[in-house]
């Protein structure tokens, strides 16, 4: 194999392992948030309990966050040295925000959130969580942008020729909100809002189901039944709105979601389908001239469609493209039924007498993660053959002096290591779990007045 | 070319740099020491306090190299692609050891079983080891140059280039450096027995960072003089390397008053010096070539634009005492000797 191609591998598969963490991170530090504001506002231990249990799993989604993050900073200048130094002008001040306005918040804020429990006041403690959160938070809207750049580039000029050309930024505040950033930071933080929140909801169901913290799992789940339910209706806005903003600047890959080839011909929009990239040919379940409509409210309207760009132009991984998008779209409907269908039970009081309803939330921690996942995936190979979008081809920005070899080897040691890493996260996520949210195991105590609650649960 | 006080931008990313890998490598510096101790304590708890010592730092630390790193992709774009293309396996074990380092902390703590605890425990040390080495090994290899050719394409080859003698001489002396840092970091930390065996490991580690130092210096001299350029050109600058010295001496001084405060203080300053001094060494250099001088990259053609570097600067004069005030925060709400609580490792 050759180095491009090694390096495209070990990039995606370092790159996806790491983005299974920091999103769970900021879901969940937005829940750490709410339980804990619950708690200094209300006083009630159980909020407290609450805020204490989510930090510790907290803490190790952000741990291997941290070290996984450290891995892609590297690889940049390992991997892909001259993509780094094509970028690094423009990516310089966005990353240096990024290094000082959010690692430096995060980090400095997180020895007293995970230790600080007993050290200082309830509200010296809060704006510790806070600091934690917002920290996270403002790491997505950088990295965010840098990745939006390579998208829609803006604010910027070429300097220099051939080996030595690059970048430089002219306008900064133009690269920051470069076409694409706005709309495609509220779609990632939603995501990541949706990675936490069904996890929350998933151990919170399991608890229920298992009778055991069942009271506090009941109050939390009702907590974050709400912000799941309002963060699936709002991806949804998102999620059109960066879909608009890629039709507007990125028309080839639109035209790969959607597999549309034709030139000028109006497009479909498929619920699921196969794309044959020979014949250039969808079968599937579409809503005919539906992509037209969504884009100018007309099914009529032409889509710039894949046979408008010379071969090399476009991406030549339609099918995987598509795939990975009707995925993610599939997943985000799913979870918006899913939500307002156990709101509405809610309204109506009827929440935990539906055993099933239960179960689907303890799988559905899932979702929120494979689409983030595909829709990373769809949106980076739907830039190809581009690393940034017009610009500089991915098969010029790796590094020329690295050796097949030297890529292999450290692919294979990332294998195990992250295979002992996920390994570690999953035993340590199940023991974390298995423990619960009090300090001291006292489960009999917790248990015995709960057994009724939980017969009421089975037998609705 | 703009100028801030007279230095242009470059030259102050250049300055803004060596103070956050000066941060770094005081602070991960003490926790890869403490790290590379670990195998001398024998009894659990002992160990277990060892570990407390760093248990709510090191992540924390880790995002200055995290910062740093970033800095240097900002700031000088091109050194960055070069250095770690060149030095490509040093770099990707740094990143296994690093994963693994922080594996063997969170993994340790979670079972009984002494095999289990043993075995993480080995793990933490080998890897905190390695850590400090290989950080010096980057250090050496910086300093001596490597085979940078045209287009800033490394045209060096094989996979151990990089274990050179000089390197390996100056990864031992990062390490010994760290190792008497982190032993004075953890005497601040611990008491009773613990505290007297530290004070004699503390003895051990400055004995075998004065003789690695004073061995690589002298290579330094014999053997690589372009380093030495710059204190002939300017000899007002002879005055950094006697300040290192001194604040070297200084550390023993302290610790035998058993003033560990101040021993630490001064063994973080040594550390700052000596990145000082290796920052006098290379400027305006930031990598020398092998090959051909002209091929060395200084910090005028790595650097980014003069418009991104004053944006960056810029963020670095908001952002920089926010950075401190949070950092001292946490190391005020710690301060004092390890407690183990329900929240410990």
């Amino acid at each position: 194999m050759d180095v491009e191609l090694l390096a495209r591998i070990q990039f995606a598969f370092t790159v996806a392992f790491h983005y299974i963490y920091p999103p769970l991170s900021i879901g969940i530090g937005l829940l750490m948030v709410i339980f804990e504001s619950l708690y200094v506002k209300t006083k009630k231990e159980d909020y407290h309990i609450l805020a204490k249990f989510w930090t510790k799993i907290f803490a190790l989604t952000f741990g291997i966050g941290v070290v996984t993050g450290i891995v892609m900073e590297f690889e940049f200048g390992t991997n892909w040295a001259t993509y780094s130094r094509y970028v690094g002008d423009v990516f310089g001040s966005a990353l240096a925000a990024e290094g000082i306005f959010a690692f430096a918040l995060e980090s400095g804020f997180l020895g007293v959130l995970l230790f600080g429990w007993n050290r200082v006041k309830p509200w010296v403690h809060l704006v510790s969580t806070i600091g934690v959160f917002l920290g996270s938070m403002f790491s997505a809207i950088w990295i965010v942008v840098a990745n939006s750049w390579q998208q829609t580039p803006a604010g910027y000029h070429i300097v220099g020729e051939g080996m030595k050309a690059r970048a430089e930024i002219t306008d900064f505040w133009a690269m920051v909100f470069n076409p694409s950033s706005v709309e495609r930071i509220w779609h990632v933080w939603l995501g990541a809002f949706l990675a936490g929140v069904f996890l929350i909801l998933s151990v919170h169901a399991y608890y229920i189901l298992k009778g055991r913290y069942v009271s506090i799992s009941k109050k939390a789940f009702k907590i974050t039944l709400i912000i799941a339910t309002i963060t699936s209706l709002a991806q949804l806005v998102a999620g059109h709105a960066s879909a608009e903003v890629v039709a507007e600047h990125q028309p080839a890959k639109l035209a790969a979601l959607e597999g549309h080839y034709d030139e000028n011909a109006a497009a479909d929009m498929y619920l699921l389908g196969w794309v044959d990239q020979e014949n250039q040919e969808v079968t599937g379940l579409a809503i005919p001239g539906g992509l037209s409509f969504l884009l100018d409210q007309d099914f009529e309207a032409p889509v710039t469609g894949l046979n408008a760009f010379p071969e090399d132009e476009r991406p030549s991984q339609v099918n995987a493209v598509f795939q990975f998008y009707h995925l993610m779209v599939a997943i985000g409907m799913f979870l918006i039924a899913l939500t307002l269908y156990a709101s509405f039970l809610m309204w109506k009081k009827k929440l935990f007498t539906k055993k099933w309803l239960l179960w689907v939330f303890v799988f559905t921690a899932l979702l929120p993660q494979i689409a983030n996942q595909v829709g990373w995936f769809s949106a980076e190979m739907g830039r190809q053959p581009w690393v940034v979008y017009g610009l500089l081809r991915t098969n010029e920005a790796f590094s020329q002096a690295v050796t097949a070899n030297q890529v292999l080897f450290s692919l294979i040691l990332f294998f195990a290591v992250y295979a002992l890493l996920f390994l570690l996260f999953v035993y340590l996520l199940n023991k974390k779990i298995k423990h619960g949210p009090y300090e001291e195991a006292n489960d009999e105590d917790d248990d015995r007045p709960l057994t009724k609650e939980i017969s009421e649960v089975v037998t609705g | 070319m703009e100028t801030i006080l007279g230095i242009d931008y470059p030259t102050w990313w250049f300055l803004v740099i060596g103070g956050l890998f000066s941060g770094y490598a005081i602070l991960d510096g003490f926790d890869f020491g403490a790290g590379a101790w670990h195998l001398f304590f024998k009894k659990e708890l002992n160990r277990r306090i060892a570990l407390n010592a760093v248990g709510p730092v090191w992540d924390g630390n880790e995002v200055w190299l995290v910062i740093g790193g970033g800095a240097l992709f900002a700031g000088f774009p091109v050194m960055y692609a070069t250095l770690f293309s060149s030095l490509y396996i040093p770099f990707m074990l740094f990143l296994i050891f690093i994963i693994f380092r922080a594996i063997s902390i969170e993994f340790r703590g979670k079972e009984e079983m002494l095999w289990w605890r043993k075995l993480w425990d080995v793990c933490y040390s080998i890897s905190s080891i390695m850590l400090a080495f290989l950080l010096g090994v980057v250090l050496g290899n910086v300093l001596q140059g490597f085979a940078i050719g045209e287009n800033y394409q490394y045209t060096g080859s094989g996979f151990f280039e990089f274990l050179n003698p000089y390197a390996i001489m100056t990864g031992v002396t990062t390490l010994a450096l760290f190792m008497a840092h982190g032993a004075i970091y953890l005497l601040l930390k611990t008491e009773g027995a613990m505290f007297e065996k530290l004070t004699n490991l503390l003895q051990k580690g400055m004995i075998f960072f004065m003789v690695s130092f004073a061995i690589t210096t002298l290579y330094t001299l014999l053997y690589i003089p372009h380093l030495s350029d710059d204190f002939k050109s300017a000899p007002v600058l002879f005055a950094v390397p006697v300040l290192t010295f001194l604040s070297i001496a200084n550390v023993p001084r302290l610790a035998s008053k058993k003033n560990y405060k101040l021993a630490f203080f001064f063994s973080s300053l040594t550390i700052s010096l000596l990145l000082v001094l290796v920052a006098v060494e290379l400027y305006p250099n930031l990598l020398f070539s092998t090959v051909d001088p002209k091929y060395s990259i200084d910090v005028y053609e790595a650097a980014s634009s003069e418009r991104s570097l004053g944006i960056m600067l810029l963020f670095v004069a908001i952002g920089g005492p926010l950075v401190l005030g949070y950092t001292f925060f946490v190391y005020r709400t710690f301060r004092g000797k390890v407690k183990l609580d329900d929240h410990s490792y």
